[in-house]
Parts: C-alpha cells; sequence; structure tokens
C-alpha cells in the first residue's frame, strides 16, 4: 500500500468540510507550529523533506522560501498558485474540492515561517464552483479562529484572500500571475530581480503550488527526514499523478516519487482503452517531450523522467493509443501555445503563429514536404529565446513529436491524409 | 449610455475595494462582477469599472480584452464552452461538438437566433479526468455523449 498524504480524506463523505478535517486531527499542526516552532525550525524540516515544487520547474520549496529577506521593513506575500491550465492537469483541482482546509493549513504554517500576514490564492477563472468552496472552507477557518487576528491565541495574524483569474493559461506563470492579481495584463517579468526579493505591489513574495503548499502539515506533523525517505534520492514525498487520455481509468492517484509509469497506466488506470496498444505519452502536461510506448518503463520522479528525456512537469499523464494521429494531436497542442502566447517575446507569438499555419496547412491537406523541416526549425528558433518558459513549451513539443513521430508527419504533408486514420 | 449599477452589483463594488486596496488590483473582480450581471463587457462598462479604479477606459480595454473568459460582445442565456485540448479531442472532442453544432443549427462562436445558446471552443479547462468536457455558465458537464448532450440542454429553461 502507498502511503497517503493528500488524498487519505478524499473518501471520507463530506471531507471538504472543517469539523471532518478537525477530527481527523486537522489544524493541529498549524497550532502546533506557530505556538511550539520557531520559523527556522519549520524551515529546516522542509529543507530536509526535499519536497519540489509541484508545479511544474521542481524547484526545492525549502530553499525558495530561504530566499526571502529578512527585516526589509516591506510586508512579505504569499501567492498560491491554483491557475491550473496547463493541458492534462487537474491535481489541484481534487484538493480544492475534496480537502480545502489540508491547503488551508498549509497556508497557515507556510505564510508563519516565510513571515507573511496576508497570502493571496490564485485561481484560474474557470474554477468557479471550486472558487465558491474554497471561499467557504476560508470562511470556515475565520469562524474557528484559524485565519485573522490572534491566531491560536498567538498573536499571529493572517488573511487569505482568493484572487480569481479570467482564462490566460500564462497567468500560471508566476511573474504573469502577479501582474495579473496587480490589474495588469498577465505579461511575465524579466528576471532578476526574482520574486523572493521584488513580487508583489514590490515587496519578498513566495509563489507556491497548491499541492506544494497542501503537503506542509504532514511534513510538520511527520519530520522531513520521514517525507524524504518516501521517495528517492532528492524527491521527496508523495505525488498526485493525474492521468488523462485513452486509459480505461482517468484520474487522480497518489503515490510515493519513483512510482512506475507502466503501473500507473496499467493498474492504477486499468490499461489502454478497448484493449488497444500503447503508442505514446507525454509524462508531465502538454508542454514536456512527449515519449514513444518503447520509453515509457521509467519511475516518475523529476530526475527519471529527466533522464528518459522528458519532464514530470505538474505530473499530468496523457496517454495516447495505437489509433492516435500524432499530427493532429500536434495541432490541438499548437492551437493552444499560439492561443496562449502573452504576445511580448517575437519569436513565442510569431513562432507560435507560423506554427499554427503550417500545421494547419499539413492537416487540412495542403500540405509540402518540407513542412516538416519548416515546423521543426521554427520551434528551434523559439527554444531558448525568450521571457518566461512559455516559448519552450511550445517548442518542446513540436519537436520531440517530429523527432518520435516524423514518418507520420512526413506522410501526411507528401499523402495529404493521416497514416493512421 | 451609462451603466445601471444595481444594489446588489453596488454592495458587491464596495466590497471589492476594500478586500483589494491596492494598486490596480480590483480590476478584474470587478470585470467579473458586472460581466455576472451583465453576461459581457461593453464599453459603458469599460468606462465605469475605469472610474471606480482610476485609470483611463483604454487601460481597462486592454486588461478585459487579454483575459478570454472576459466576452466583448453579447452572449446567448447560457454558453455553452466545449474543450478542444488534447485530453477531450483524445477522448471525442470532434464528434461532441459536431452534434452540438447540428443540434442547435450554429457553428462555434455563433448565437441561436432565439438568444439561447452560445456555443465556443475552450481550451483545457481541467476536468480531463471527466474528458470530454464542457461548462456552462460556470457548471461543469463531463463524460459527454449525444445523449447526455440531449438530456442537459433540453433541461435548459
Ligand atoms: C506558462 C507557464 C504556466 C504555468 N502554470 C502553472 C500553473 O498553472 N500552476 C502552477 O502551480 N505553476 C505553474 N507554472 C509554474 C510557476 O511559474 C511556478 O514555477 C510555480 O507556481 C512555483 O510553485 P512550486 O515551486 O510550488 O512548483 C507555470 C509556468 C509557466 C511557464
Ligand atoms: S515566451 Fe511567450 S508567453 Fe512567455 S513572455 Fe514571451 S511571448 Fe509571453
Amino acid at each position: 500500500m502507498s502511503v497517503k498524504i493528500l488524498t487519505k480524506h478524499f473518501h471520507i463523505k463530506d471531507s471538504h468540510k472543517i469539523d471532518v478535517y478537525i477530527s481527523d486531527g486537522g489544524y493541529k499542526q498549524a497550532e502546533r507550529a506557530l505556538k511550539e516552532m520557531k520559523p527556522e525550525e519549520i524551515l529546516e524540516e522542509v529543507k530536509k523533506s526535499n519536497l519540489r515544487g509541484r508545479g511544474g520547474a521542481g524547484f526545492p520549496t525549502g530553499l525558495k522560501w530561504s530566499f526571502v529577506p529578512k527585516d526589509t521593513g516591506k510586508p512579505v506575500y504569499l501567492c498560491v498558485n491554483s491557475d491550473e491550465s496547463e493541458p492534462g492537469t487537474f491535481k489541484d483541482r481534487h484538493i480544492i474540492e475534496k480537502d480545502p482546509h489540508m491547503l488551508l493549513e498549509g497556508i497557515i504554517i507556510t505564510s508563519y515561517t516565510i513571515g507573511a500576514h496576508e497570502s493571496y490564492i490564485y485561481i484560474r477563472g474557470e474554477y468557479y464552483p471550486q472558487a465558491i468552496r474554497l471561499q467557504e472552507a476560508i470562511d470556515e477557518a475565520y469562524a474557528k479562529g484559524f485565519l485573522g487576528e490572534n491566531i491560536f491565541g498567538t498573536g499571529y495574524k493572517l488573511d487569505v484572500k482568493i484572487y480569481r483569474g479570467a482564462g490566460a493559461y500564462i497567468c500560471g506563470e508566476e511573474t504573469a500571475l502577479l501582474e495579473s492579481i496587480e490589474g495588469k495584463k498577465g505579461k511575465p517579468r524579466l528576471k532578476p530581480p526574482f520574486p523572493a526579493v521584488v513580487g508583489l505591489y514590490n515587496c519578498p513574495t513566495v509563489i507556491n503550488n497548491v499541492e506544494t503548499i497542501a503537503n506542509i502539515p504532514a511534513i510538520v506533523e511527520k519530520g522531513g527526514e520521514w517525507f524524504a525517505s518516501l521517495g528517492p534520492e532528492k524527491n521527496g514525498g508523495t505525488k498526485l499523478y493525474a492521468i488523462s487520455g485513452h486509459v480505461n481509468k482517468p484520474g487522480v492517484y497518489e503515490h510515493e516519487m519513483g512510482y512506475p509509469l507502466m503501473k500507473l497506466i496499467n493498474e492504477d488506470a486499468g490499461g489502454v482503452i478497448d484493449g488497444l496498444k500503447l503508442k505514446a505519452v507525454i509524462p508531465g502536461g502538454s508542454s514536456v517531450p512527449v515519449l514513444r510506448a518503447e520509453e515509457c518503463d521509467i519511475n516518475l520522479d523529476y530526475d527519471s523522467v529527466a533522464k528518459a528525456g522528458s519532464m514530470l512537469g505538474s505530473g499530468a499523464v496523457i496517454v495516447m493509443s495505437e489509433k492516435t494521429c500524432m499530427v493532429r494531436a500536434l495541432q490541438r497542442l499548437i492551437h493552444f501555445y499560439k492561443d496562449e502566447s502573452c504576445g511580448q517575446c517575437t519569436p513565442c507569438r510569431e513562432g507560435t503563429g507560423w506554427m499554427l499555419k503550417i500545421i494547419n496547412r499539413i492537416v487540412s491537406g495542403n500540405g509540402r514536404k518540407e513542412d516538416v523541416d519548416t515546423l521543426y526549425y521554427i520551434a528551434k528558433g523559439i527554444l531558448g529565446h525568450t521571457v518566461c518558459p512559455l516559448g519552450d513549451a511550445a517548442a518542446m513539443p513540436v519537436m520531440s513529436f517530429i523527432d518520435k513521430f516524423r514518418d507520420e508527419f512526413e506522410y501526411f504533408a507528401i499523402n495529404k491524409k493521416s497514416k493512421v486514420e | 449610455m451609462s451603466v445601471e449599477i444595481s444594489v446588489n452589483l453596488r454592495k458587491k463594488i464596495d466590497e471589492i475595494k476594500k478586500k483589494f486596496p491596492r494598486d490596480k488590483s480590483p480590476i478584474l473582480p470587478l470585470l467579473h462582477a458586472f460581466q455576472d450581471e451583465f453576461g459581457y463587457i461593453s464599453v459603458e462598462i469599460e468606462e465605469e469599472v475605469a472610474k471606480i479604479v482610476g485609470v483611463s477606459p483604454v487601460y481597462v480595454r486592454e486588461v478585459s480584452t487579454f483575459y478570454s473568459m472576459f466576452n466583448n460582445k453579447p452572449v446567448g442565456k447560457y454558453h455553452i464552452q466545449v474543450c478542444g485540448n488534447i485530453s477531450c479531442w483524445l477522448r471525442g472532442y470532434d464528434e461532441i461538438v459536431e452534434y452540438i453544432k447540428k443540434k442547435l443549427g450554429i457553428e462555434i462562436g455563433e448565437t441561436t437566433p432565439d438568444g439561447k445558446f452560445t456555443l465556443s471552443r475552450v481550451e483545457c479547462l481541467g476536468m480531463c479526468d471527466q474528458a470530454p468536457v464542457m461548462q456552462i455558465n460556470g457548471d461543469f458537464y463531463g463524460n459527454l455523449t449525444p445523449e447526455k448532450i440531449d438530456e442537459i440542454l433540453d433541461n435548459l429553461e
């Protein structure tokens, strides 16, 4: 049996309600942290835990928190990234729907550790029912005195506010998220300065993903070493794997870091639909390189997936059966990145537009043989030449799809029809 | 033409200003509140929001057009938004959207003549475990089939 941290309440009736959460020891860790632990002690445990950011980049969480300068005289902010717009990703939604108080308890402990008294949860606008549920949970926590003034009688004060996005994938990028909360267009900022120093309203700010923060109460309860022991080296804890596409049981499954991909597909998700053969998997959300079926014998942790030439990203596993036309699949993705480019860098703005034109031309039966190379060439021109990683996110799928399924692309361009349909 | 602000909306505006007192932060929450009330963001609404926040109307226009959820023209009573991204496409987006188009007699981006339905294609809604998925005025509907679509749409008044 796998250890369950984040999903341990999911099966309980009304698991989103505060009384249910409290009856299983909920908010005890926040109370203990505020009353008995110094911020430095908590930071030490989080560092030891090898918790890495679950938003996609896998950056060590303790290290990120340690970048917040002390005694600047400015307020410190915690922004919780609940934008969750990376295609294939839906794990944070499950936490918000089924255990919002675990997230709030994590927010209290994190805010206390970094010295924040105000926290913003940036939630994508489409998650409307989820924003309501989250607000209800926040209201419950205020009513119990877990948020607001003088929390647990310690004198510590914290306000938590929801800020709703409005349909812009780019606002999941941390600096675009800050711009958005400041009431601007979501255009990523140049770094440095990093948000830990110059963030929201020009103040020191920590930005973490929902899943990252939801792990904090368990780390405080059981210790950093315990958390670190759950996964392979430098990959602490469990992970929510969100699997979708051509599988029998799409859903969110929690396992220790380093869970085998094929086991996730065949056991948790019940295998490929209609008894079809596996063709390809995107292992970490639409922005990461695709893997061919024969490359899928890997473990799902940051370092193992990187060794296989892709990325764990958000942990969103998209499964494609032998019936999938890779050209049409890529068309979906290019359409997405073209739509979502914020437009401030020329390679990303123009490049995604050109790529869309070319792939549309191929799919509509007007392709030319050289189109495949042109696509690849444009993607290569975007890679590494933009302000934010969305440019790379648009380029990597294109390059990997062509690298691994070039015959399908050339077939479509020359024969004006799909090789598999 | 100026915008008629209901008592309820006035209350919401005051709450938003109190909750997000800094910089231009009230803009997005205000645009949401106005769209909830009027269904879309008109030029008059942009002017109103600009006045409340203390910025130029063109600034509000720039922000509201950057975010795809803000409609810049009226939409039907029910705004059907079908996810066309990869996980939904793998599970039958093409057939689902064709079925809805035929049923309503409109193309993507159009509204039925009676003003009841607008059909849009949107990017990933974060509901991939229930693909194919659509969202209608905030509510999600997953595991769509033609029968299920009939049931959902026929039951909307
Ligand atoms: C285009 C783009 C979209 C992103 N979307 C999200 C998102 O929806 N949720 C998220 O947590 N991180 C997202 N990120 C990553 C954030 O920039 C940031 O690294 C993360 O929120 C940090 O939190 P973590 O350290 O806990 O992972 C995105 C990054 C890029 C470049
Ligand atoms: S890479 Fe694209 S999305 Fe990112 S800042 Fe540049 S134009 Fe905007």
